[in-house]
């Protein structure tokens, strides 16, 4: 492996999204093609920043109503019970059920909160022009990346009860409307991060501070 | 002026833009970024095989999974089973018709479509031709795999069950045997589509 000094669009050249061809591109051009596979070729994601900040909003506000309302209603012997995501963790640990309450509050509390703070992170950073730790950065963007899909565990836990139990009076589980914001907020930081170009990160590093790498 | 193809044996790595020459071709493994350790390419093994293998694999316990009930739920002599799809139903006939649809999108529409475009893609290669829209299929296999979210849904099979044992028996039907299956081999296949080789094939 051979690293040819400079990243690929300081030499004018781009590769390809789908199929991985480099290409050079004439500066400054819209609209370009592939050549190999005709898909649109981009130096870097279009409007990577507004776009993934409008998603990362729109997360954060979703955040809001995800959390303070019910995700589920509960009824059991005529009486019910509304949960919410915390209220639920707090239900699993007082039964004693705490493997099941890491899970629930790793995928549903930590992580989503984690995550929209590592990709506010990210945006400034990008924005600030910073050239520091880009390798830190970068394992950030990937953590943020695999980690993001698990939150969606909460919403299959009530699609699994509301399929399982439907017993009338004597045991019944209804979704609530937290839920749905709940997904909401997942898919929104999903496409937050994909929209996010890492490139960008390493776009304000000189080549020369290539440091040993250590999968090498 | 258009973009014009450079040499075959160059990559700009994904993550960070570096530009590479990759090694002659001669073990097997994965290529990283000499820079961020981003995976560049892979090398050797069948490109094409493998992952139609385990596109059709999918599909049988795909098949079977949404068959067959998920778990089977015992409380004071009444009984009652649960299927993938009628929870799905269920959510919607609770007035969720945009959760149902969350639900039904991540666990049925986008595993159906990475399995269907595995098949699309592979069997026509693996008999030597290109598969028409042979570039949408390519990029579509690669959207979609973010979406389909099986094994996420298992681990929320496993976190009901458990949750609901205190209480009631619960028994894991056929398709929860399926599903861990097919999350197995769906995590094999997302990690064997390779756009590069399979040009450099194709081309």
């Amino acid at each position: 492996m051979n690293a040819m000094g400079g990243t690929a669009t300081a030499r004018g050249l781009a590769s390809c999204h789908t199929c991985g061809l480099v290409s050079r591109v004439p500066a400054a051009r819209r609209g370009l093609r592939c050549p190999r596979c005709g898909v649109g070729l981009h130096v870097r994601i279009p409007r990577s920043l507004s776009r993934s900040w409008a998603f990362l909003v729109a997360a954060i506000l979703f955040y809001v109503p995800a959390n303070l309302m019910p995700i589920m209603h509960v009824t059991s012997l005529g009486r019910m019970r509304s949960d919410t995501i915390l209220s639920g963790v707090e239900f699993l640990l007082l039964h004693g059920m705490w493997p099941l309450a890491l899970i629930v509050f790793v995928a549903s509390v930590l992580i989503p909160v984690v995550k929209i703070a590592i990709l506010i992170y990210l945006l400034v950073s990008v924005h600030l022009r910073s050239a520091y730790r880009p390798m830190d950065r970068v394992r950030l963007y990937r953590f943020t990346e695999f980690v993001g899909r698990w939150s969606m565990v909460d919403v299959f836990v009530v699609t699994v009860l509301v399929a399982l139990v439907h017993l009338g009076k004597v045991a019944e589980v209804e979704a609530g409307p937290g839920a749905l914001f709940f997904a909401a907020v997942v898919v929104l930081t999903m496409l937050a991060a994909q929209t996010f170009d890492p490139r960008l990160i390493w776009d304000n590093v000189e080549t020369h501070d290539v440091e040993p790498n250590p999968y090498r | 002026m258009d973009p014009i193809p450079h040499h075959h044996d160059l990559v700009a790595c994904h993550d960070c833009d570096l530009l590479q020459r990759l090694p002659p071709e001669r073990r097997h493994g994965r290529v990283r970024c000499v820079r961020c350790g981003c995976v560049l390419h892979h090398q050797g093994r069948d490109v094409v095989a493998v992952p139609l293998a385990l596109g059709i694999t999918a599909l049988v316990l795909f098949v079977l999974s949404n068959g067959f009930p998920l778990l089977e739920f015992k409380l004071q002599g009444r009984q009652d089973t649960a299927y993938l799809l009628a929870g799905i139903r269920e959510l919607y006939g609770q007035g969720m018709p945009l959760l149902a649809s969350v639900v039904l999108a991540t666990t049925v529409i986008a595993p159906a479509l990475h399995i269907g475009l595995l098949i699309y893609l592979y069997l026509p290669l693996a008999l030597g031709r290109r598969p028409p829209a042979f570039v949408s299929a390519l990029r579509a296999v690669q959207a979609v795999l973010p979406w389909s979210m099986l094994e996420i849904f298992l681990l929320g099979v496993l976190v009901a069950g458990v949750k609901l044992a205190e209480q009631a028996t619960i028994v894991p039907g056929p398709a929860a045997w399926a599903l861990g299956l097919l999350v197995i081999v769906l995590a094999a296949a997302a990690t064997q589509v390779h756009p590069h080789r399979l040009w450099d094939r194709v081309a």
